[in-house]
Formats: structure tokens, sequence, C-alpha cells
């Protein structure tokens, strides 16, 4: 088939940020995805939860301390997140190395104080369907979170390399930082739940 | 490659512009040009590492096909077994194991990853571009699904088959009565599958709203490209609950978790809850593809264009949003609030209603054209005839009366197999027919296909229609035998010599395909004067699939425009590159980088493969899994300084 030109692209640029690039559709995809399930585990909690004679089953509300500590710690880290999302999008890289080794202590700390976290739950997750559906919640936000954090530090210490001036890994840097804020909107709405609805 | 490149040093180059480009390229170092840059290595290692979609679509067919024969297989020795009253063939826990595999295999590793296959496959050529948006996520999705199959399979053949149903129930799955490692197997491979799916899922998504040929508006998409966007977008919603479900269920299994124990506050009918809201949708997520077949291959042979496009594209919408509203239809026999059961008896019926507007508008295409009866084509008129009859039976059981009369009869094993065979396996089998010449030049035998059809056609007929009178008799599913005085004795033999017919002409598509690999006709690029961009390229298509990528002005663009093709200038030649654009108009933004060939795609599935494997026997793989896994993915994705990354 003969072949006729009408368009020439050739100043097109070769990297953008937020809806013009594939891989933010392709993260908003997976985040649409991954809400699904969190939703279908919260919707498996208010099933049993209405099944239920009493609820929470045989054990008393979780200790607030360490969720609440690290909802103050999320709800924090989504100011700095914002900057270096800012920062990507201006491509300054100083501040995007710098922006994003501070993401990554902000992704560590809450891990650390997850540690106490499932013991607070105050039930293990064999004991009855309560601590089973408690646990895993708080399972499914620690692999998002875990994940999340360890794609930030590979993202950081790619952006000290020679590869991370590359203006394509600022995209990247700005669609770790969308994923980010899922990471702490589901937690938002976790910890609710979590903690709040057996108070109610 | 420097050789290429020392000669096209004198080619006429703007300044400033990074990279080779197409602009002004002559026709022989433009092809030698990209045939290098998006090349598959030859030999094993190529195959291991190739993330060209064709490629790896081709590889999803023949391992989709591959499983439909080993379901097909455990089917005959079913139909073996039920020919005559209290056979002794078959015994009742091996029946259990065929009748488990026939199902898990058919939905989950042929009827889903066929409709992937041939998205994977034509999405790319139909919208004008080169390759999915992640190439390698479509490589790794590829072997995860290759390895949950063979788990399963492998597993069956060490007599440790799942055995409690597609739908793998609790209690019968559940700790107290899963018999070994048996349901394990099956939630894993679910597992394994899912993973799959939904990342053909999201690479559909991504590609068709970003990487759709300049002009190609949301109005001008091909019917079938659409149909496979809302697959993903169903598949995106419906999955979750498959894998949110099998992994509790593997957790009550394996670390005494109570989410189905009744006697700890968990309850049963959850997991039929949860199953149901993937696995409706399921059955649409088979169908809503194969009417895209449809909507794809009726134009080509009616000779104009489909009748009712808006009306199509919005009933594609409809069933998918009505898809997730209908799961409670599978539970009508368990005993819950009239109130739900009558909401999900209307929402069953209201299905009905985008499903035939689709079928009038097929209809008033065939009306308003010139019908040629081609193999493809009469693949799809007995879809229309047979869905329709499927469709019906279905507003019959979508009413709770009715539905707790023949719950778990026959005559819903008749409903399922005429909605799915006739509503995507037909229409399949005619995109074989229709896309053949694309994907190998040659052409299928014509007159092979036509006794391919009818035996098929006939054989479907005569098997599954006297199960509906089976059903309504009071014959049982899921029975290995029964007895004499029944009655159905007469019948099950009728059906099970059919079944025969049936078989005889999937063996004929078998043939007709392995023979015209070798001897069928040259296709040419565009051997059915179809309208749609993939016909526009060689057959088969070349490694970029396009010289240069096309640009869109009409619905039909090979009907507006037989001879000349408007194209854009200006990619580089020298590096993958394809075309980013925007979503609603299909304007183009970027001049994308697209992923080269890489092995750890394939190192990854081993890594997530052997720790799903390993979790089945203790939790702790998911702990020590996770090293190989993020040691995989982190090379996954580290860049490994290609041109891309030069701009």
């Amino acid at each position: 088939m003969r072949h006729r030109p009408v368009a020439d692209v050739s100043h097109l640029p070769t990297y953008d940020f937020g809806a013009a690039s594939p891989m933010w559709w392709g993260t908003l995809a997976f985040i649409a995805l991954e809400a699904t399930g969190f939703a279908l585990a919260i919707g498996t909690y208010f099933y049993l939860a209405v099944l239920a004679k009493h609820w929470p089953i045989g054990a008393p509300a979780p200790d607030l301390l360490p969720g609440t500590t690290i909802l103050i710690m999320l709800l924090a880290s989504v100011v700095p997140n914002h900057l270096v999302e800012l920062w990507a999008r201006r491509q300054d890289l100083t501040k995007v190395r710098i922006g994003i080794v501070i993401m990554s202590i902000a992704g560590i700390l809450p891990l650390i104080v997850r540690i106490w976290e499932f013991p607070a739950l105050r039930i293990s997750w064999d004991q009855n369907a309560y601590g089973s559906i408690v646990w895993f919640l708080l399972g499914l936000h620690t692999s998002h979170l875990l994940t999340d954090v360890m794609d930030t530090i590979v993202l950081a210490v790619l952006m000290f390399t020679q590869k991370g001036k590359a203006g394509r890994r600022l995209s990247d840097v700005s669609d770790n930082a969308f994923y980010w804020d899922f990471v702490v909107v589901s937690w938002v709405v976790l910890y609710l739940i979590i903690y709040w609805v057996p108070r109610i | 490659m420097s050789g290429i490149a020392g000669k096209a040093v004198g080619q006429k180059q703007e300044k400033g512009l990074k990279g080779i480009r197409d602009t002004g390229l002559e026709e022989a170092r433009l092809h030698a040009f990209l045939a290098h840059a998006w090349q598959t290595p030859k030999g094993l290692y190529g195959w291991l590492v190739t993330v060209d979609h064709k490629l790896i679509g081709r590889r999803y067919m023949v391992t989709a096909f591959l499983f439909l024969v080993l379901a097909g297989l455990s089917a005959l020795a079913m139909r073996f077994q039920l020919a005559t009253p209290e056979a002794g063939h078959i015994g009742p826990d091996f029946y259990n194991q065929l009748f488990t595999m026939h199902g898990t295999t058919m939905m989950f590793l042929f009827a889903v990853p066929i409709m992937e296959a041939f998205a994977i496959y034509l999405v790319p050529l139909m919208i004008g571009t080169r390759n999915v948006a992640f190439p390698r996520l479509n490589a790794f999705s590829y072997w995860v699904y290759l390895s949950g199959g063979l788990m399963i399979w492998i597993a069956f053949a060490f007599d440790t088959g799942a055995d409690a149903g597609w739908f793998s129930y609790v209690p019968v799955a559940g700790p107290e009565y899963g018999i070994g490692k048996r349901p394990d197997f099956w939630a894993q491979m679910v597992t394994y599958t899912e993973v799959s799916a939904l990342a053909v899922a999201v690479e559909i998504i991504a590609t068709v709203f970003k990487q759709r040929a300049p002009g190609m508006t949301l109005d001008r998409i091909p019917l079938y490209v659409w149909s496979v966007l809302i697959m993903a977008f169903v598949i995106l919603f419906a999955m979750p609950a498959v894998m949110v479900s099998s992994t509790m269920l593997i957790l009550d299994r394996l670390v005494g978790t109570k989410f189905f124990d009744p006697a700890a506050g968990g309850d049963v009918l959850l997991w039929q809850h949860l199953f149901w809201f993937f696995g409706h949708p399921e059955v649409y997520i088979i169908f809503i593809p194969a009417t895209g077949f449809v909507s794809a291959i009726l134009p080509t042979f009616v000779r104009r264009p489909v009748f009712g496009y808006l009306g199509i594209v919005l009933s594609l919408i409809a069933i998918g949003l009505l898809s997730f509203g209908l799961w409670v239809h599978h539970m009508f026999a368990t005993g819950l609030p009239q109130l739900g059961e009558s909401f999900f008896t209307a929402s069953s019926m209201m299905i009905a209603i985008p499903s035939g507007i689709q079928i009038f508008c097929w209809i008033a295409a065939i009306w308003g054209g010139r019908p040629i009866f081609a193999t493809p084509m009469l693949f799809v008129l007995g879809f229309i005839f047979t869905f329709v009859i499927g469709g019906l039976t279905g507003v019959m059981v979508a009413s709770v009366p009715l539905d707790l009369q023949v719950h778990d009869t026959y005559f819903v094993v008749a409903h399922l197999h005429y909605v799915l065979i006739g509503g995507a396996v037909f229409p399949l089998l005619g995109a074989v027919y229709y896309w053949f010449p694309k994907i190998t030049g040659r052409m299928l035998s014509e007159r092979l296909g036509r006794w391919n059809f009818w035996l098929v056609f006939i054989g479907f007929n005569l098997t599954f229609f006297p199960m509906h009178i089976l059903g309504l008799q009071g014959m049982p599913r899921r029975v290995y035998t029964y007895p004499p005085a029944s009655g159905w004795g007469e019948m099950n033999l009728f059906v099970s010599v059919s079944s025969l017919v049936v078989f005889a002409g999937f063996a004929l598509f078998f043939l007709n395909v392995l023979l015209s690999l070798r001897g069928g006709s040259i296709a040419g690029d565009n051997p059915w004067g179809a309208s749609t961009l993939e016909w526009a390229t060689t057959s088969p298509p070349p490694s970029y699939d396009f010289s240069r990528l096309p640009v869109v002005r009409h619905r039909e663009p090979l009907w507006d425009e037989p001879d000349t093709l408007p194209v854009v200038e200006g990619l580089r030649v020298d590096a993958r590159e394809v075309l980013a654009s925007t979503v609603a108009d299909a304007v183009p933004q970027l001049r994308q980088p697209s992923a080269g060939n890489s092995i750890w795609p394939l190192l990854s599935a081993i890594a997530v493969g052997g720790a799903f494997l390993g979790s089945i026997y203790t939790p702790w793989a998911v702990v020590w899994g996770a090293i190989p896994v993020s040691i995989s993915f982190i090379c996954w994705f580290w860049p490994k300084g290609e041109p891309e990354d030069e701009e």
C-alpha cells in the first residue's frame, strides 16, 4: 500500500508528566484494580460484622496508638510527596534527589511502626473470623506499603546514578508520587474501619 | 548496525534531532533500520526474551488451544462414562477431578486467555501502533499464565487434580473436607492466571487509551477494539474478587484463618458472594470480545459498515456495567432474602436488552448488505442462532421459581454451553478463519472450513439441546452415574454419540490449521477486502507492524482510501518508538520509546511462580520468595542504557 505522509511528529517530546504519559494510565489502572481488592476486603469485613452477634468477636477493640501514629506519619508524608512531584515536573534534579531520599525515609518509618501494629490488633488471625479479616486488611495494606517503599528506594538510588539524569526518570518519580497518594488514602479508609468501627 | 547507520549518515536529517528519523527515508533503508530496531533474536534465546506482541499473542493462542484440547478430552471422558447408566469406567473421585479440571481449564486457561491472545495480537495492528503499551509486562503475563496452567495439570497427573468444581465451593474445598492439596493447587492456579489476566487488562487499557493512530477519535475506534477495551475494564474490576477469595481460601487451609468457618464467625456463603462477583462478569469477559469478533467479521462479509455503531458501543458498555449486578442469580437456591432475589432477577433480565440491541444491529447490517457466506460468516450466523437460544434460557433461569426447579440440573449445563460455546467459541472459530491469513500469510481451506462449521454446529446442537430435556427430567449435574430406572439412558447415549461429532469437527479444525500453515494459498495483505488497519500491512506483519504509522480519517479507513495510507513522519528508526496520543481525540503527544527484548520478565515470572507454588506448602514461601521476586523486578526495571534514555 502506498504511503502518503500527512503529518510530521519529529519535534514531539519523548516524555511528559501525568495523563500525557502511558505509564500514568498504567499506574491508574493498577490503582483501580488494587482499590477494588481493598473494597472487596472491606466489604468482607462488613459482611462478617453484620453476621456476628457482637463485633469485634471475642476481642477488645484494637489499641489505637500504632495505627494512629502511622496515620499521622502517612498524612505528613503527603507534603514532601507533592513537593517531589512538583520538583520532578519542574525537572529540578537536585531537589528531586533530596525529596526522594526524604520520601524513602517517610516510607520506612511507618513500616517500622507497623511491627507493633499487628500485636496491637489484640487478636490472632486464627482465633476467629474477625481476627482473620483485620489481619487480612492490615496485611493487604502492608504489602502495598512495602512494594511502594521498595520502588521509592530503587528510584532514589537510580536518581543518584548517571541514568537518573534522563528526563524520563523524572516522569517515573512523578508516577511514583501518584501511587504513594493511593497508599496514604487507602490507609485513611482502612484506619477508620479497623480502629473506629469496633468502637461504634 | 554500524553498517546500516553508516549509510544513513548521508541521509538528510534535520539539525538538532536525535536519532535517525524516517522522514524521507527510502523504503529499503526504512525497512532495514526498523527490522534491526524491532528484531527478536533468533533461536531459543530470542524465544525467551521477545516482547513482540505478535509472537506473544501467537504463543497465547497455541497454549490456550492446547488447554482446550485437554479440557475437551476430559469432557469426552465424562461423556464416555455417562453414555450408559451405572457404567463403571470412571469412579466418583476421578469424575470429580475431571469435571473440575474441565470447567477450570475451559474458563481460566482457555476462554479468557484466548480472548486476551487475540487482543494482544490484534489491538496494536488495529489501532495503528507497533506494540502494546507495556511489552515486558505482556511477556511476563504469558509466562505466569503458562506456569499456572502447567502446575494444575501436572498436579492432576499426580492425582492431585482440583475436585471441588470450577467454583471450588467451601466447605467442600475448605480445610475440613478438601482432600490433600487439591483445592490449594486450584487456588494458586487462580492466582497465576489472574495476575496474568490483570496484567493484560492494564496493558490493553493503556494501549487503547494512549497509542491509537493520530485521528482515531473515540468514534473511529474499531468495534472489536472497543469490545476488548471493555473486556479489560471488566477484568480490572472482577478479577480482584477471585484473587481476594482464593487467597482467603488458601489462608483458611494453610494458616488456620476462619473466613469460611461458621463455627468461628465465618460464613460459607461469603465464598459464593466473592466468587460469583467475579464469576458472572467472567462470562462477559469471554462474551464481550466474542461480540467484538462478530462486529469485525460481519461488515467485511456483508460489504457495508456495521449498522448502529454508537448503539453497539453503548450496548457493550452497558453489558460491562450490568455484568457486575447479576452475581446473586447463581445463588438463588441458597435461601437469600426475597427482595434481593427480585432485584437480581430484574438485573439479570435487563442484560438481555443491550445484548438484544447488538443482535438487532447485526441483523440490520446483514439485511442491508450483500452477504458472502465464507466460513467466518458461517460461524457468525451460527453464533447468532445459538446465542439467541442460550440467551432465552438465560432469561428463563433468571426467574427465581424456574431457577429453583432446574438448579444444579443438566438444564443449566445446556444453558451455559449454549451461551459459552454458541456465544464465544463460534465467533472465536470465525475469528481464526478470518485472521489466520493475517497471522500466517496463508488462507485456511474453505472446503475444510465448511465441513468444520457444519460438524461443530450440528454436533453442538445435537449434544447440548437434549441436555435441556434431561435437566427438565431432573438429571442432576456433577454426578458420575445414574440408575437405569431413571429413564435417562437413551438420551445420554444420544448426547455422548453426538459429542463425537463435535470432536470430529474440532479435529478437522486443527487439521485445517496444520495443513494450511504449509499448504494454504498465499493470502496477500487484505484477502477479504476488509476495512480496518491490520489489513494495511503485510501478512504476516513485520516485527514493527507498520513501516510508517498510519493516520486515521474515517471509521473504515481502508474503504475510505483503498490504495493509499496517510502516515506520519518524524519517528526514530534506530530505536523502538511509537506514538502516544490524547485519550479522546488521538492527537499525537509524545514519541514514546517502547521497551526492547529482555530476559527479566521470564526470570520474574519464575520467581513469582516459585513463590506461589511454595506457598501451597508453607506460608514462609511468600517471605523468602519475596527476595528473588524483588531482585528480578529491580533488574527488570533498571534502565540498561537503551537509546530511549538519550533523550
